[in-house]
């Protein structure tokens, strides 16, 4: 069983999480890997990372009310190369994808995408009529998590970084050591 | 462009260039300044902006009327609702509809409460900007009260779409005058912690008072408007000189000082949430009775000609143009947004300040990034 052929339903469970876990890694590693992916996934700190509307519900999410810090977000770092995930919220318009693009090759890994709301999924209310809206952020990064919403709401954002959690505890070497070699530039 | 920029090299004569931003945190966005340093003094600023450009205003001439509300939500996106209200009065001035007395005091009623979150989050994120992270929580807290409000009338916490051409899409919530009420109440008795946490702290004062100053002169030849105008003493408050909706029939004062430096700038924001107040105040508890919206065609068709409403959205002055050729679509639209003209003030009054000031400065000028770029 992979990650690819699993359901939407099924991440919410987390009976399937473990066989997924257990079927995709190797057995000498499994603890070596559960400890690495307990510490990944328990202090993910994202980029202070934000062109539009919905950087603001993301300034809301670290808010007391909806408090990131809980899940081990709390820290938004200002360098990419102090970060572990960059949370795309906002429209990512030509000019600015060469910068974005630029931020990810600086971070170290591991490193993930996360698309928040309906521009950085998919160009949202600008992708058919702008001419300068690059259409969706997975053209030019590979993204982990899609949050659809225009602004998604802290909610949201809190359930699609939890699924990112659930997505790196399903790691293991291997896999990680793969996905880096897909995605690093040349 | 960018090989200049870049490849500066260290001399002495030669001021030192640096680029703060398009990914930097006090430039709240994707603003990118390429600032002239000579020691640690800022010699020049130039801002590059772009970054965040989604041709809104070409985007517009292939849109109805109707749709074009929801763009403009997207422009200054803590003025959601003043930006729709700005389209709807420009399109009801050119059909010559008249709108309901409810819809006009609902409408200037979310205006004050967008204005309120909005100053709201400047002081979260300024006193942030300024090294206070207790700010940004207590900024926050409140703020999340506001769009509660929001969310149970309109359905949006922020991106509210509110107004439509012809009144607003739909009534207020039962729930509303109950709520704005305990929010007021609870806000006034709350605002004081703001004062003792960022207005009368002895480092806050003394990284802003006298610093970024802006003469009246100067406000006025830039058009920089909104508080940070004011507080030059420009006296430019569009719902004082040109009042629409239920502006004309509310007390308040326009806040005004002298002084114009970045404290200024910042106090002007404080009094106005407090005269927000005082102008929902005086409208929250008599919402006339009556249709929340008038019929319209379904099809929007504006006269030909040209069309002009200004508006006072929570950093200035909004202007809306409308060229309209008889079609569905207009011809052209164009936006002036508060935002793009006040940073064009930057450079002038961040001259010989050091670049810690810089941030300040920038930072009391309150920018939204998507207003500037559209």
């Amino acid at each position: 069983m992979g990650i690819k052929g699993m359901k939407y339903e099924e991440f919410k469970d987390n009976e399937s999480l473990e066989l997924l876990r257990k079927s995709g890694a190797n057995v000498f590693l499994t603890t070596i890997d559960d400890v690495i992916n307990w510490g990944r996934k328990s202090s993910l700190w994202p980029l202070t990372f934000a062109t539009s509307c919905c950087g603001i519900e993301m300034m809301a999410t670290g808010a007391p009310r909806h408090d990131f810090a809980r899940f081990g977000m709390e820290v938004y770092r200002a360098s990419p190369r102090q970060a572990d995930v960059i949370v795309v919220a906002g429209t990512i318009v030509k000019k600015m994808a060469p910068v974005l693009k630029r931020l990810y090759d600086q971070m170290s890994e591991p490193k993930y995408i996360v698309a928040m709301g309906a521009c950085a999924v998919s160009g949202g209310p600008f992708a058919e009529l702008s001419y300068s809206v690059v259409n969706g952020v997975d053209l030019i990064l590979p993204v982990d998590v899609y949050i659809p919403g225009c602004p998604p709401r802290p909610e949201a954002l809190l359930y699609g970084m939890l699924q990112l959690q659930r997505k790196i505890e399903t790691e293991n070497i291997k896999s990680r050591r793969k996905r880096s070699a897909e995605h690093t530039t040349k | 462009m960018e090989e200049q920029v870049l490849n500066t090299a260290i001399n002495e004569d030669e001021p030192y260039l640096i680029n703060m931003g398009p990914q930097h945190p006090s430039t709240h966005g994707v603003l990118r300044l390429v600032v002239s340093l000579k020691g640690e003094t800022v010699k020049n600023v130039v801002p590059h902006i772009g970054y965040i450009h989604r041709g809104i205003e070409k985007m517009c001439e292939s849109l109805t009327y109707p749709q074009i509300i929801h763009l403009t939500d997207r422009m200054d996106y803590l003025s959601a609702h003043i930006n729709n209200e700005a389209v709807c009065l420009n399109v009801e001035k050119a059909l010559e509809i008249e709108i309901p007395e409810r819809v006009k005091v609902i409408r200037t009623i979310m205006a004050e409460l967008t204005r309120i979150q909005s100053h709201q989050l400047f002081w979260a994120s300024y006193g942030m900007d300024l090294g206070g992270q207790t700010c940004y929580f207590y900024g926050l807290r409140d703020r999340e009260k506001v769009l509660d409000i929001f969310e149970e009338t309109t359905g949006g916490r922020m991106i509210v779409s509110y107004s439509c051409p012809g009144g607003l899409m739909y009534d207020i919530h039962p729930n509303f005058q109950k709520r704005v009420n305990d929010f007021i109440k609870y806000f006034r008795s709350i605002l004081w912690e703001y004062d003792a946490i960022l207005t009368g702290n002895v480092i806050f004062r003394e990284r802003t008072i006298g610093i970024g100053k802006l003469s009246l002169e100067d406000a006025v030849s830039y058009g920089v408007t909104g508080p940070s105008g004011r507080a030059s003493g420009f006296s430019c408050d569009i719902r004082k000189h040109d009042p629409y909706s239920a502006y004309d029939r509310v007390k308040f004062n326009e806040v005004l000082f002298t002084e114009g430096d970045t404290y200024h700038r910042y106090l002007a924001r404080i009094e106005e949430m407090k005269e927000s107040m005082n102008i929902i105040e005086q409208l929250i508890d008599n919402i006339p009775e009556g249709p929340y919206t008038v019929k319209m065609k379904p099809v929007l068709k504006l006269p030909e000609g040209e069309y002009f409403q200004k508006v006072e959205t929570a950093r200035g002055e909004l202007d809306v143009f409308i060229v309209s050729d008889g079609n569905k679509y207009p011809f052209r639209m164009k936006f002036r947004s508060p935002n793009f003209v006040n940073l064009g003030v930057l450079n002038h009054i961040s001259k010989e300040f050091k670049i810690a000031d810089l941030v300040a400065i920038a930072g009391s000028l309150d920018f939204v990034i998507p207003d500037i770029d559209r």
